[in-house]
């Protein structure tokens, strides 16, 4: 065994594993051309692979959820405003541009699908999770959407109506859960921390702290 | 009305299950997130429009759809490079010709390099490349 050997997923038997697999022998290709086109350069590419893995995600729309709680002005702006009142936190940029708020209350329950593809606000959620780029989910969302509601454990009462939005690359969706009730002592900090991407997105509601529900 | 347990069960049974996560990595290999990131800025560069990208990427789930492929998201990014090359070539930006020369060149580039080492391109191979009439 030789420690300085790193062996995750290569062995040495480089005929049967190449040491490059066929995605990556694509995206290589890709890539090269491109540099040498004068279209991209790596430093950039860093950039933007790093800004989506470790800086851009659901904390930032917990952050206008938990704003829009607290502070009716916001959320007032929030659902008439949207682009502008989430540009107030400076989450701008790609795939944010022509946002729809849409408000969870007492009679409706909305949720997010983009149906075509994997459409979603990446300013304010990051990278969509896999189970929304999913066939599964993309087709039942619309067909049956209390059904995948209940695959989340959510329950939605047979007297509310769920909104179903599809999105698209020109309108993306981000649900404003409903504040939870026991929650009027909490700070909005102790706000963003209970706002979940999947509520966000419209099939888990939000729990307050301590309730035993949510995960 | 069919009661609400009966027709979860029915659900459950006849269709696929939504495939759950656990905020798990954005991207599971580093490919995808060139490919993810490559996109990204051709279409900054004016490549293409988003819409445009929609619906390539969305074609390309219909034909897995077509295939019979379960497409649970695991996928997502195999989809989406096949989106990326077939995008460049309609928009002109490469051929698919130059793609497969370049892969080809890379995968002897990657044969011939020793485990351990960097894995390069051969200048000629690329000079080759280009003067290729075939």
């Amino acid at each position: 065994m030789s420690a300085d050997h790193h062996h995750g997923h290569d062995h040495d038997h480089d005929h049967e594993h190449p040491r490059l697999s066929e995605n990556q022998l694509r995206v290589r290709a890709l890539e090269s051309l491109l540099v040498e086109k004068g279209l991209i350069d790596q430093a950039a590419l860093d950039e933007l692979i790093d800004m989506y893995e470790t800086k851009v995600g659901p904390r930032n729309g917990a952050q206008v959820v938990a704003r829009a709680w607290v502070d009716p002005e916001y959320k007032k702006r929030l659902l008439e405003t949207p682009d502008a009142a989430i540009a107030e936190f400076s989450f701008t940029g790609r795939q944010g541009e022509h946002m729809v708020v849409v408000e969870n209350t007492d009679t409706v329950h909305n949720m997010v699908v983009c149906t075509l593809c994997s459409c979603y606000p990446w300013p304010v959620l990051g990278l969509p999770p896999v189970w929304y780029k999913s066939a599964p989910y993309r087709s039942r969302a619309v067909i049956d959407p209390r059904g995948v509601l209940k695959e989340f454990g959510t329950e939605i009462s047979d007297e509310m109506e769920i909104k179903v939005w599809d999105s698209t690359a020109e309108m993306r969706y981000l649900v404003l859960p409903a504040r939870p009730e026991g929650t009027e002592g909490l700070s909005e900090d102790q706000l963003i921390d209970i706002v979940t991407r999947n509520s966000m997105i419209g099939v888990e509601t939000v729990s307050a702290p301590g309730s035993g529900a949510g995960s | 009305m069919i009661a609400q347990e009966t027709s979860r069960e029915a659900l459950t049974e006849t269709l696929p299950t939504l495939l759950r996560d656990a905020d798990g990595p954005v991207f599971r290999e580093p490919w995808e997130a060139q490919a993810f990131a490559m996109t990204v800025r051709l279409h900054e560069a004016g490549c293409f429009s988003w819409p445009e990208w929609a619906e390539t990427i969305g074609a390309e789930f219909a034909a897995a759809k077509d295939r019979g492929e379960a497409d649970t998201g695991e996928e997502y990014y195999r989809y989406w490079l096949a989106a990326l090359e077939k995008i460049v070539a309609a928009k002109g930006v490469l051929t698919t010709d130059q793609l497969l020369m370049r892969k080809n060149a890379w995968a002897r580039a990657a044969e011939r390099s020793p485990h351990g080492e960097p894995i390069l391109l051969a200048e000629d191979e690329i000079i080759n490349e280009e003067s290729s009439e075939r």
